[in-house]
C-alpha cells in the first residue's frame, strides 16, 4: 500500500526534472511491481478462514484509542487485485494522452492507487474514513485539471457529493465511538445498538456509500465526473471507486446495522431496481458514449446493491442463508466484473478520443473498416456489458438474478429485463459507432491500435473471458469470508428491552 | 514560590518591549533589522522563562489575581511560538513592501502579548479586563499603522468603536457579577455561584453581558461585523497577527472566565454558546461563498471556524476544552500559512491580496500551490490534513455530549465551507495564469512556508502528540 503512495511522490517531485519518458517509464514500473506484490499477497492467502490475514497493527492516536490497523479477508483481496491490475493500464493508457504535467498525473494515480487498497484494508473506522477521504484529492485533481470542457463543474460536484455522503458517516462513526468504545471494526461489530439507533447510523452509512456506488437518486454526479474525466480517471472511478461503496456496504452497513439492513431492505432493494431499470432506460437515450457507459454503471451497480439487501428477504422465504450467500457472492462477482468491463469500455471510448477528440456517438460510423482490430475488442466488452454467457458480465448477473427468484418473482423479473435493456443500448451504440457507412471524413482517416493498446485491451479481454468461464477460484477466495458475514448478518444485535 | 517570580515571563516582556522601543526609536531608522532581531530575542526570552516552570496545581498569586496552571502555560507557549512566526512573517512583509509600515510594528505586537498572556493567567474580573484592554488597544493601533490607507484607517475606526462597545458591555456583566457575588476574585465566584441558587436569574443577566465580550474578541455572529474590515484593510501581516496568536488568548479567556469563574452556570451558557455556533457556522460559510478578496474570505472563514470551536465547549467537558484547544491551535497554524502566502504573492505594486492573483499558481509556483492546497484541504476539513483531526475532536465531543443533531448542522455548514476552499485550489489549478512568472520571495521566507504546510500535513499524519498535550491541559477540568 505504501509502496505505490511513496512512488507516486517520488515521481512528482523528480519528474519536474527529468524527461517524460522516464517519469512515466517509472510510474510505469511501479505499478506493476504493485501488482506483482499483491499477487503475492493471492499466492499466500488462506480461503479457508474468514479471519483477517496479514494483520499490521500499531497505535497512532494513543489518547484516543485509534490504531493503524490493517488486514485483509476474502473479499477485499479480489478488490485490491483489481486496484492494482486496472493502475497498471490505467498508467500505460496515459502513455501518449497525456502531456501537459505528465509527471503530476503519474503521481496521482499512484498515490490513489495506494490510498485505495488503504480503504479496501483498514481495520479501523477512523483510519478507513481518512483514507476514504483522502481519496478524494488526487481524483479531484485529476479530473480538475486533465478533464474535459466543463470539468471544473464536474469535478467540484464530484467532490461535494462525496464530500457531503462521507461527513454524515463521520457523524455515524463517532456516535458509534461513544457507544462501542473503540474504533476498531471488531468491537463496532459487538455494540449492542438498538433499533433506531441502528436505523440512524444505517441511513448515515447508505447517505455516504450510496453517493459512492451510486444508487438512484443520489447518481447525478458520477455522469458528469465520467464524462469530463480524462481517460484514465474515468477508468479509476468505474473500476474500482464504485466498488469502494459496495465495499463500504459489507464491511459497515451490513454487519454494524444488521438489524436496520434488515427492516430498510426494502427500501434498499426498490433503489436498487429502479436503478437496474430506469437508468437503463435512461442509458438508451443517450448521445455520448461516455455518458451512455457512465449510466450503465449505475445500471449494473444496482445489480450489486441488490445483491447485498436481498439476503433478508430470501432468507425470510427459504430459511436458507446458503441461498442467500448465494445472491452475496454473486453481487461481489458483478462488482469485480464490472470492474474488468467498465474500465475496457471507457479505455475504448478514450481510443477513439485520443484519434477523433469527440465522443459523440453520431459522429462515428463505420470504425469497423478502418480499425477492424479495435473493433473486435469492443465487440467483446460491449458483448460482455450486455452480460453475454462466457463473458464475466454474465456470471454475476446470473447468480444475482437466479437468487432473486428465491425472493420474490417480480425482484427477478424487473432485474431480469437489464438483459434486454443492457443488450438493447451498448449493441445499439457498437452498431452506430463500428458498423454502417462511413459517413464522416475523419473516420475513414483512423488508424489501429497499435501495440500498446492492443496490450491493454488484450489483458483486460483475457480478464473477462477467464472470469466468464472459470469464476472458481474467484468464488473460492471469497465463500468463506461471505458466510462469516452473513453470519454476522444473522444475528439480531438489539437487546431484548430495546423493542 | 514568591508573587515575582510567577509573573517573572510577563515582567520581562514589558520590560524588554520597552526596550524594544528604545531600540526602535533611536537605531530603528538607519537599520530596522535591529528592531526585529531586538523583538525576535525578546520572544524567545520569555518563551523560554514560561516554558521553564510547569506547575503540578494551580498556583496563585498577587492576593489571587494571577492564577499559573498547565493550561495558561501550554496557552502561552503556543502564542509566543505564533508570534514568533508572524514576525518572522512581518519581515518579509517589510522588505517586499518598504514604507508601508515601519518599526513600530514589533513594539506594539510585543505589548499585545503582554496582554495576552496577562489574559490567559487571570484569576480575577479585573486582571481579565486589564489583559484584554491592553491587547485590544495594541491591536487598534496595529490597524491603524498604515497611515495613507484609507482602508485601514476606516477598520481601525471601526474596531475600536465596537470595541469599545463590547468592553463596555464587559465592563457592565462584571459589575452586575460583582453586585450579586461581592467578589471579583475568579476562584471565589465559583464556589459564590453554586450557593447563590436564589441569584440565579441575576447571575445569568451578568453572564449573557460577559458572553457578548466574549463573542466580541472571538468574532462569532452577531458580534463579528469587526471581522471582514479589519482582516481585508489591515496589512496583511497585521491580520495575521490579529487572526493567529490572540484567538488562543481569547480562547484563554472564555476559559478563565466562562469555566473557572462560571461553570456553575455551564447549562445558561451551554445555551448561549449554541446559539452563537450555528449562527458563525453559517453565516460565515455562507458569505466567504461570495468574496473576491482572498483576505476577506478567510475572515468570514474565521467566524466560521470560531462557531466551530465553540462546539467543543458546549459539551462543558474536560474532554470538550481539549478538544476546542487543538481546534483554536490548529487554526491558527493554518491561517498563519494562508496570510503567510498572501504576504508571499504580495509585491511592492500590489498587496497580492485578490483571489485573482492566484490564478494558475499551480502552473507558476507549483510548490507553494502545494502548500496552499495543504492549508485549504486542511481548513475545509479533508484528511490527512490537521484540520479534519480539529473537525473531529469538537465533532467527537459533541456526539458524546449527546448533541447529535448539533454534529449534524455543524456538517452540514462545513460542507458548505468546502466549496469555497475548494474554488481558492480550482483558482490555483485549474485556471489560467494571468502573468506566466513565478511568485518570488526571499529563501527565508520559502522555508517559513513550507515549514508551515507541512507542519500542518504532519499534524494530520499524527495528531496525536498534539492532543496529548491539549487533554493534559485540560486535566484539572475533569470532574
Amino acid at each position: 500500500m505504501w509502496l505505490p503512495i511513496m512512488g507516486g511522490l517520488w515521481v512528482i517531485f523528480a519528474g519536474s526534472r527529468v524527461r517524460d519518458r522516464a517519469v512515466k517509464q517509472d510510474a510505469f514500473f511501479i505499478s506493476l511491481l504493485t501488482f506483482a506484490v499483491s499477487l503475492l499477497l493471492y499466492r499466500y492467502f488462506d480461503p479457508t478462514t474468514a479471519e483477517m490475514q496479514f494483520v499490521e497493527r500499531s497505535e497512532w492516536i494513543a489518547a484516543y484509542k485509534i490504531y493503524y490497523h490493517l488486514g485483509i479477508d476474502g473479499i477485499a483481496l479480489p478488490l485490491i487485485l483489481l486496484t492494482t491490475f486496472t493502475t497498471v493500464l490505467v498508467i500505460l493508457a496515459g502513455w501518449r494522452s497525456v502531456e501537459d504535467r505528465s509527471h503530476l498525473y503519474m503521481g496521482a494515480f499512484l498515490i490513489l492507487e495506494g490510498l485505495m487498497n488503504a480503504v479496501f484494508s483498514a481495520l479501523d473506522a477512523m483510519l478507513f474514513y481518512v483514507f476514504w477521504e483522502a481519496m478524494l484529492i488526487p481524483m479531484f485533481l485529476i479530473i480538475g485539471i486533465w478533464g474535459g470542457p466543463r470539468r471544473v463543474y464536474a469535478t467540484i460536484k464530484f467532490f461535494l457529493y462525496t464530500f457531503l455522503g462521507s461527513v454524515c458517516m463521520l457523524v455515524a462513526l463517532l456516535y458509534l465511538y461513544t457507544q462501542a468504545g473503540s474504533f476498531a471494526l471488531r468491537d463496532m461489530y459487538e455494540a449492542v445498538l438498538t433499533l433506531n439507533e441502528q436505523r440512524w447510523i444505517f441511513v448515515a452509512f447508505l447517505l455516504a456509500f450510496a453517493v459512492k456506488v451510486p444508487m438512484w437518486p443520489v447518481h447525478t454526479w458520477l455522469p458528469d465526473a465520467h464524462v469530463e474525466a480524462p481517460t484514465g480517471g474515468s477508468v479509476v472511478l468505474a473500476a474500482v471507486m464504485l466498488k469502494m461503496g459496495g465495499y463500504g456496504f459489507l464491511r459497515f452497513s451490513l454487519p454494524i446495522t444488521p438489524d436496520a439492513a434488515a427492516s430498510l431492505g426494502w427500501l434498499m432493494i426498490a433503489l436498487s431496481l429502479i436503478a437496474v431499470v430506469y437508468i437503463g432506460f435512461v442509458a438508451l437515450a443517450q448521445q455520448d458514449m461516455k455518458k451512455l457507459i457512465a449510466y450503465s454503471s449505475i445500471s449494473h451497480m444496482g445489480f450489486v446493491t441488490l445483491g447485498f439487501f436481498m439476503v433478508f428477504q430470501i432468507y425470510g422465504a427459504t430459511g436458507n442463508w446458503h441461498d442467500a450467500a448465494m445472491g452475496m457472492e454473486g453481487a461481489i462477482v458483478q462488482m469485480i466484473s464490472h470492474g474488468f468491463i467498465s474500465g475496457a469500455m471507457f479505455l475504448c471510448v478514450g481510443v477513439l478520443y485520443d484519434r477523433m477528440h469527440s465522443r459523440m456517438i453520431q459522429d462515428y460510423g463505420g470504425v469497423a473498416n478502418t480499425m477492424p482490430k479495435f473493433a473486435a475488442f469492443f465487440l467483446l466488452f460491449s458483448m460482455a456489458n450486455a452480460g453475454l454467457p462466457a463473458t464475466s458480465g454474465f456470471v454475476g448477473e446470473f447468480m444475482v438474478i437466479l437468487s432473486s427468484f428465491k425472493a420474490n418473482v417480480w425482484y427477478a423479473f424487473l432485474a431480469a429485463t437489464t438483459l434486454i435493456l443492457g443488450a438493447a443500448y451498448t449493441l445499439w451504440m457498437y452498431k452506430r459507432v463500428a458498423f454502417g457507412e462511413i459517413r464522416n471524413p475523419h473516420v475513414a482517416e483512423l488508424t489501429d491500435i497499435n501495440g500498446r493498446e492492443t496490450l491493454i485491451l488484450a489483458t483486460l479481454a483475457v480478464a473477462v473471458l477467464a472470469l466468464g468461464i472459470w469464476p472458481a477460484p474467484l468464488l473460492d477466495t471469497m465463500h468463506v469470508s461471505v458466510d462469516h458475514l452473513l453470519q454476522q448478518v444473522a444475528q439480531s444485535k438489539t437487546s431484548i428491552e430495546a423493542y | 514560590m514568591n508573587d515575582i517570580a510567577l509573573i517573572l515571563p510577563e515582567v520581562s516582556l514589558l520590560a524588554l518591549a520597552c526596550v524594544v522601543l528604545l531600540v526602535d526609536a533611536f537605531a530603528g531608522k538607519r537599520s530596522p533589522e535591529l528592531t526585529f532581531w531586538a523583538a525576535v530575542l525578546s520572544c524567545v526570552i520569555v518563551l523560554a522563562e514560561v516554558a521553564r516552570f510547569v506547575p503540578e496545581a494551580a498556583m496563585f498569586g498577587f492576593s489571587g489575581t494571577l492564577r499559573i496552571d498547565v493550561l495558561g502555560v501550554v496557552l502561552k507557549t503556543f502564542v509566543l511560538v505564533l508570534v514568533l512566526l508572524s514576525f518572522f512573517y512581518a519581515r518579509e512583509y517589510f522588505s517586499k513592501r518598504p514604507g508601508e509600515i515601519r518599526g513600530e510594528y514589533y513594539p506594539l505586537a510585543l505589548f499585545a502579548t503582554l496582554g495576552m498572556m496577562i489574559l490567559i493567567s487571570a484569576s480575577s474580573l479585573l486582571t481579565v479586563y486589564l489583559g484584554l484592554e491592553l491587547l485590544s488597544l495594541s491591536l487598534y493601533s496595529l490597524v491603524a499603522l498604515q497611515r495613507n490607507s484609507v482602508v485601514a484607517s476606516e477598520a481601525a475606526m471601526k474596531y475600536f468603536v465596537l470595541g469599545a462597545l463590547a468592553s463596555g458591555l464587559l465592563l457592565y456583566g462584571m459589575s452586575i457579577l460583582y453586585g450579586v457575588a461581592g467578589t471579583l476574585d475568579l476562584s471565589e465566584l465559583l464556589v459564590k455561584v453554586a450557593n447563590l441558587e436564589s441569584q440565579r436569574l441575576l447571575l445569568t443577566f451578568g453572564l449573557v453581558f460577559l458572553v457578548v465580550g466574549i463573542g466580541f474578541k472571538l468574532g462569532v455572529v452577531p458580534f463579528h461585523m469587526w471581522v471582514p474590515d479589519v482582516y481585508q484593510g489591515a496589512a496583511t501581516p497585521v491580520t495575521q497577527f490579529i487572526g493567529t496568536a490572540p484567538k488562543l488568548a481569547a480562547f484563554g479567556m472564555t476559559m478563565r472566565l466562562l469555566v473557572d469563574g462560571l461553570e456553575g452556570l455551564a447549562e445558561q451558557w451551554q445555551q448561549m454558546l449554541i446559539i452563537l455556533s450555528v449562527l458563525s457556522m453559517g453565516l460565515g460559510n455562507l458569505l466567504a461563498i461570495s468574496q473576491r478578496n482572498f483576505k476577506r474570505m478567510l475572515a468570514y472563514s474565521t467566524i466560521a471556524h470560531m462557531g466551530f470551536m465553540l462546539l467543543g465547549l458546549i459539551s462543558a467537558s474536560a474532554n470538550g476544552y481539549a478538544a476546542s484547544m487543538f481546534y483554536i491551535t490548529l487554526y491558527a497554524l493554518m491561517s498563519m500559512g494562508a496570510f503567510g502566502s498572501i504576504i508571499l504573492l504580495c509585491s511592492a505594486q500590489s498587496e497580492g491580496d485578490q483571489l485573482s492573483d492566484l490564478a494558475g499558481l499551480g502552473k507558476r509556483s507549483p510548490w507553494f500551490a502545494f502548500i496552499l492546497l495543504i492549508l485549504m484541504f486542511s481548513m475545509a476539513g479533508v484528511p490527512p490534513f490537521g484540520g479534519f483531526w480539529a473537525k473531529w475532536s469538537v465533532l467527537k465531543e459533541v456526539v458524546a455530549a449527546d448533541y447529535v443533531w448539533l454534529a449534524g448542522v455543524a456538517v452540514l455548514f462545513s460542507l458548505i465551507g468546502a466549496y469555497y476552499y475548494l474554488r481558492v485550489i480550482k483558482i490555483m489549478y485549474f485556471d489560467e495564469p494571468e502573468s506566466p512568472y513565478p511568485v518570488t520571495g526571499s529563501a527565508d521566507l520559502r522555508f517559513l512556508l513550507s515549514v508551515n504546510g507541512l507542519l500542518v500535513l504532519l499534524l494530520g499524519l499524527m495528531p496525536g502528540g498534539l492532543m496529548a498535550i491539549c487533554q493534559a491541559a485540560a486535566i484539572p477540568y475533569s470532574p
